[in-house]
C-alpha cells in the first residue's frame, strides 16, 4: 500500500516538468524562442532522469532501502519519455521530418551524432522493460543489455558538452555526477565477487555508523 | 534620404539612474511600480528619418527583442541580460577614438548624437546560432563618425571594444570567453552605408540588454559582429583580434558574413528560426543584403574567409 502511494507520488513528480512546460506554454512564458525552450527543457530532463536512474543502485546499496529498486524502471522510462519528446521536437519543429536533412545532421554534426547514440541506446531498454522480457531474456542477459544506459548517459553528457558555445558549467556538472556514479560502480564491481561483497559490507556498515541510522 | 534636421534629443535629457531609482522607490510606496519601471529608464527619440534600407517585414515584438538576448557579460542564458543588465551605468558614457586618425578624441553621448540626423532602420538580424529577428533600430551610418575623426592612409581596419567592468557585470566571469568583448571591420565594411552606429530601437534609447547606450549594427553579418556598449574605437593597419575568434578560431572567422552555404562546424546555417515563427525558413546570402554588399567580397573565397 505504501509503495503504491509512493509510486503515485513518483508519477506526479516525474510529470511535473512536463506539466510546468505546458502551463508556461499556455501563459506565453517560454521566452522569445519557445521551440528552443521546449527542446532544451525536455533534453535537460532526459539527462537528469538518466542520472537519477543511475543513482538508484548506489543509493540503495549505500543506504539500504531495498524498496528503492521498485522505482528504477519508472525513472528510466521517464528518461526515455522525455527523450522521445526531445527527439520529436527536433524531428518535427526543427527538421520538419526531412529525412535527408536529418540524416546529414546525424552524420555531419558530432553533437547530434552523440545525441542520436544516447537516444537510440535507450530504445531497446524501454522495449524490454517489462517483467515478461526479463523472463524471456533471462536475468543475466537482460542485465547485460541494460548496461546500455551507461552508454546512453555518457553520450548524453557529451551531446550537451558539444552543444554549448562557451559556458560549460552545466555540462561539466552533469559529467561529474555521471563520473561519480560510474566510479562507485567500478570501485565496487572490479574485485572478485567475494572481496566485492566485503567492500560493500564495509562501505554499508561504515556509512551507517558514520551517518547514523535514521535512514530506512 | 538624410533630411538635414538635427535630432532634438540630447543625452543629458536621459534621466540619471540614481534619480529614476529614487523615483521608483517613491512610486513603489504609492503602489505604482508598474508605471515607473520601464518608462523612467528610456527616452523617446525623435524626429526619425525613414530609410530606404528598411525592410517591410513584420517587426519582432519588443518584448521578444528585449528578453531574448546574447550579452554574455550579463549571463549566458537568453533571459539573463534582461534580468541582470540593470546594473549597467550608461551615463556618463565616453567613447575613446584613437589609432590611425588625424583627429583622435574622446567623445560623450551628447557629441555623438550631434554627428548626424537620426534615422530609423528596420533590419533583419541573423544570429550565428540559427535564429533571427527584425528590429527597428535608430542611429546613423557609422561612416559619419569615421569621417569626423579623419582616418589616415594606415587605417585599414576598425577595432571596437565593449565596456567590461566586472562590478557592473559580475556574471561575465563565467561566460567562458575573454572580455572586454572585441570586434572589428574592414575599413570598407565600416564605411558602408548599411553599417549603423545605433543608439536606439523601437522609437526609444537602447535598453541595457540590447547594448546601451551605443552599439554597431551590421545587418549582413552574424549578430555577434554587432558589438554592444562600445567604449573604444581604434583605427589600425592589421586585422584586429575579435572575441569569438579568440575563443574558438575554428568556428568563428573575422568576416562572419551570413552565408547559408558555409555551415558552422557544429550546425547548419542553411536555415533559421525567425523568432515568433514555429518552423524554420531558409537563410539568405548576406542575410538578404547581397545587392548592397556582395561587391565588397568579389574575388574572395568565402569558405576560406568565413
Amino acid at each position: 500500500m505504501r509503495v503504491r502511494l509512493l509510486k503515485a507520488a513518483a508519477w506526479i513528480a516525474c510529470l511535473t516538468p512536463l506539466a510546468l512546460l505546458i502551463w508556461r506554454g499556455f501563459h506565453d512564458d517560454l521566452g522569445g524562442n519557445p521551440v528552443e525552450k521546449i527542446t532544451h527543457t525536455t533534453g535537460d530532463w532526459t539527462l537528469r532522469f538518466l542520472l537519477i536512474t543511475l543513482a538508484i543502485t548506489p543509493l540503495r546499496k549505500t543506504f539500504g532501502p531495498p524498496r528503492l529498486i521498485r522505482f528504477r524502471r519508472l525513472l528510466g522510462l521517464f528518461a526515455f519519455f522525455y527523450g522521445v519528446l526531445h527527439v520529436l521536437t527536433w524531428l518535427w519543429l526543427d527538421k520538419y521530418f526531412n529525412v535527408s536533412e536529418l540524416l546529414a545532421d546525424v552524420r555531419k554534426r558530432p553533437f547530434i551524432t552523440a545525441g542520436t547514440v544516447a537516444f537510440l541506446s535507450l530504445v531497446p531498454l524501454a522495449l524490454t522493460s517489462t517483467a515478461g522480457w526479463i523472463r524471456r531474456l533471462g536475468g543475466r542477459r537482460w542485465q547485460a543489455l541494460h548496461r546500455l544506459i551507461y552508454l546512453s548517459a555518457a553520450a548524453a553528457v557529451v551531446h550537451y558538452y558539444w552543444l554549448v558555445k562557451s559556458d560549460i558549467r552545466l555540462p561539466v556538472l552533469y559529467g561529474a555526477v555521471f563520473a561519480l556514479l560510474m566510479l562507485w560502480r567500478v570501485a565496487l564491481r572490479r574485485p572478485t565477487p567475494s572481496s566485492a561483497r566485503r567492500i560493500a559490507a564495509n562501505t554499508v556498515s561504515s556509512t551507517l555508523s558514520s551517518k547514523g541510522t535514521g535512514i530506512p | 534620404m538624410l533630411i538635414g534636421r538635427r535630432p532634438e534629443f540630447h543625452w543629458s535629457q536621459v534621466t540619471p539612474r540614481s534619480t529614476y531609482i529614487s523615483r521608483r522607490r517613491l512610486l513603489t510606496g504609492a503602489g505604482a511600480l508598474a508605471l515607473a519601471t520601464e518608462a523612467a529608464a528610456k527616452a523617446k527619440l525623435a524626429p526619425l528619418a525613414k530609410s530606404p534600407f528598411s525592410t517591410t517585414e513584420a517587426q519582432t515584438p519588443y518584448k521578444t527583442a528585449t528578453t531574448y538576448n546574447n550579452y554574455y557579460e550579463f549571463g549566458t542564458r537568453k533571459e539573463d541580460p534582461a534580468q541582470m543588465a540593470h546594473t549597467l551605468r550608461t551615463s556618463p558614457w565616453l567613447i575613446k577614438i584613437e589609432g590611425a586618425v588625424a583627429k583622435p578624441r574622446t567623445i560623450d553621448m551628447d557629441a555623438i548624437m550631434k554627428l548626424a540626423p537620426l534615422e530609423e532602420r528596420i533590419y533583419r538580424l541573423r544570429c550565428v546560432e540559427g535564429w533571427s529577428i527584425v528590429v527597428p533600430w535608430i542611429g546613423f551610418p557609422l561612416n559619419a563618425l569615421i569621417k569626423h575623426v579623419e582616418p589616415t592612409d594606415k587605417a585599414k581596419y576598425v577595432a571596437f571594444e565593449s565596456l567590461y567592468d566586472p562590478r557592473q557585470m559580475p556574471a561575465g566571469e563565467y561566460a567562458g570567453i575573454p572580455f572586454p568583448y572585441k570586434e572589428g571591420l574592414r575599413m570598407d565594411e565600416a564605411m558602408h552605408p548599411l553599417t549603423l552606429l545605433c543608439v536606439g530601437m523601437y522609437g526609444e534609447t537602447l535598453p541595457n540588454q540590447n547594448g546601451a547606450p551605443v552599439r554597431i549594427v551590421i545587418p549582413w553579418k552574424y549578430g555577434f559582429k554587432s558589438i554592444k556598449s562600445i567604449v573604444r574605437i581604434r583605427f589600425v593597419e592589421k586585422e584586429p583580434p575579435t572575441t569569438w575568434r579568440l575563443a574558438n578560431p575554428r568556428e568563428y572567422g573575422f568576416y562572419s558574413n551570413v552565408n547559408p552555404q558555409v555551415d558552422h562546424p557544429r550546425w547548419s546555417q542553411a536555415n533559421e528560426r525567425r523568432l515568433g515563427e514555429v518552423f524554420r525558413r531558409p537563410t539568405l546570402m548576406f542575410n538578404g543584403y547581397g545587392e548592397h554588399v556582395a561587391a565588397l567580397y568579389s574575388g574572395m573565397d568565402l569558405r576560406k574567409y568565413y
